[in-house]
């Protein structure tokens, strides 16, 4: 329960945890833009592979990669059978035909394809987001990156704000939660047995004192802020620098390569480059 | 300015919140007190005395100001004054901070440099001054090897010395401490009591310290006694302590070392010195039993 604040973050010395929020921030958007441009098995295959060189240069272990993996199975599956039986092509004859039912190898193709993309997404995603970049370094880059959106009146810094105390707050909560709870079991409650309908109800006597004293804590913080002289992000000064360095120009151009050579592959690679032509 | 006014004056000040049915609720009590550049002050007072809305009146961090009236000038600003603009606020925040009751409610970062520099960062203070300052208040708290922990790892104790560093660092020329030991274990309260006495003592900051603990008070230069929202005693501590009668009736209770040497005293001991503080009382004491024995 005590690392729930850093989420899945996993300490490591890599390049890429070094690497400057904002870049990261840029990689994982780049990621999911060159998933998405693949368009045939070549470029998917290199798409793969280039998962697998991240994972190496970020130095987490493939068993705690593969748990971000693990959790959306389901939803792969779901899509990938989906596709299977949805995809027709009239130009040829089905592989495989019962009743209604027609599978196509292009249907076959279509379900693979959307596999890897949805695995390098999530993989590469994670890899630059989560699993090398601790969330306050993250909101700092997102507020950073965001910025020019301020002149348009959007309240960045209130909302960079919001998450930083969130992030500060969900330790401190959930240690409350846990007192609360042995305090009602202290009393008598009960949480582990019975219907669902009776276990959720005796969750009410946690939740009710939780939310009283989150809005106190919520009230003192907000006193505590304004005797810290708290007026906004006008004329904030920022204690963290962002610095662009010299390995942070590299992964850029390597990005603006690894987008490119998809393109390329697109172009001149196997067949199927009609697959997603529709 | 006028030169010979006290760092804080007070006068007159009274207050009441507003209760359920709109009927104003009185907390303070035409309050009139001076505190000077460089005191060290308790303000002592049961639950319910207006030790802590007194606290936050000098912060003008109050709810309503309906009942506010009266004058306070913090370093000659008049700062009940309706011409107060938001800048001067700041500036009056910038040379009063608080330090709450609880810990956890006051840190707003993750990480404990970046919760120091919190302060700093509001009023704008520029590179390299913020990074000195940061380091400067946690060396002063003595929290320099925790920069980059996670405050809600830290004890109760260690907690409270972030929240002071984070208002050091706004280099302030009076800190109020708002029963800032009240949560902690003694340890915790310890520790915080030693950092408030060093930041007295040897960075010359005016310290307010609102507290119900009578030991505490008891190490201060000056200890006011509130009660029902009046001052009932201000005066050096023996002389505070002196009073036992007046103590009891406003449901305090004096400190256990002066109730013992007290005791000792009406009993015929012979103790000399001032005894309010269990070093003192302890030596006091074995002098008494030295000179018994010759």
């Amino acid at each position: 329960m005590n690392n729930i604040a850093l989420g899945q973050y996993y300490p490591a010395k890599s390049v890429m945890h070094r690497l400057d929020p904002r870049i990261k921030v840029i990689g994982a958007i780049a990621y999911i833009v060159a998933a998405f441009l693949c368009r045939n098995v070549t470029a998917f295959a290199f798409l793969l592979l280039s998962c697998f060189v991240l994972i190496l240069i970020s130095r987490i272990p493939l068993r705690i990669v593969l748990k971000s993996v693990r959790a959306l199975v389901f939803i792969m599956l779901f899509t990938a059978v989906l596709n299977v039986f949805w995809v027709t092509d009239a130009t040829v004859e089905p592989l495989f035909a019962w009743r209604f039912i027609r599978i196509y190898e292009r249907g076959i193709y279509q379900a693979v394809f959307i596999l890897v993309r949805i695995v390098a997404m999530v993989i590469g995603t994670s890899l630059f987001l989560t699993y090398t970049t601790s969330p306050i370094a993250l909101t700092d880059a997102i507020e950073r990156l965001l910025k020019p959106l301020a002149k348009f009146h959007v309240p960045i810094h209130t909302f960079a704000m919001m998450l930083t105390i969130a992030l500060r707050f969900i330790p401190t909560i959930v240690e409350e939660t846990d007192k609360i709870m042995a305090a009602q079991k202290a009393r008598g409650a009960d949480f582990t047995t019975g219907s669902l309908t009776k276990r959720a109800k005796a969750l009410i006597p946690v939740i009710v004192p939780l939310f009283a004293s989150a809005f106190r804590r919520a009230d003192e913080l907000a006193t505590a802020m304004e005797c810290r002289c708290y007026h906004g992000g006008e004329g904030r000064t920022k204690l963290r620098v962002l610095r662009l360095g010299g390995r942070d120009v590299v992964a850029l151009l390597l990005m603006g390569f690894f987008i490119a050579a998809i393109v390329l592959l697109n172009v001149f690679g196997s067949r199927y480059a009609w697959l997603f032509t529709m | 300015m006028d030169q010979t006014m006290p760092f804080i004056h007070v006068e007159d000040l009274s207050y009441a919140y507003v209760g359920e049915d709109e009927k104003p609720i009185p907390v303070l009590d035409h309050i009139s007190l001076d505190i000077r550049e460089g005191e060290y002050v308790a303000i002592l007072g049961h639950n319910g005395s207006g030790k802590s809305t007194f606290a936050k009146m000098l912060n003008l961090v109050v709810e309503d100001y309906t009942y506010a009236e009266g004058k306070i000038y913090i370093d000659g600003m008049d700062i009940m004054s309706p011409d107060m603009t938001d800048d001067d606020v700041l500036n009056l925040r910038r040379a009063v901070g608080m330090v709450f009751q609880n810990p956890d409610n006051q840190l707003v970062a993750t990480i404990v440099e970046e919760d120091v520099a919190f302060g700093p960062e509001n009023i704008g203070i520029p590179h390299p001054e913020l990074r000195e300052r940061v380091d400067r208040a946690l060396a002063a708290v003595g929290m320099t090897e925790y920069a980059h922990h996670e405050p809600h790892r830290l004890s109760g104790g260690q907690k409270q010395r972030v929240a002071i560093a984070g208002i050091i660092a706004m280099m302030p020329r009076c800190m109020i401490f708002d029963e800032s030991t009240a949560m902690l274990d003694p340890v915790g309260r310890r520790e915080v009591v030693e950092t408030m006495e060093q930041l007295n003592r040897e960075q010359g900051i005016t310290v307010l310290s609102i507290t119900h603990y009578m030991d505490e008070a008891a190490r201060a230069d000056r200890v006011i006694v509130l009660s029902d929202g009046k001052v009932v005693l201000d005066g050096k501590p023996e002389e505070v302590f002196s009073r036992g009668d007046i103590l009891h009736r406003v449901g305090l209770e004096l400190p256990q070392c002066t109730a013992v040497s007290q005791y000792l005293k009406a009993r015929g001991i012979p103790l000399d010195g001032v005894l309010n503080m269990p070093e003192q009382c302890a030596d006091a004491i074995a002098r008494a039993w030295k000179n018994g024995q010759n």
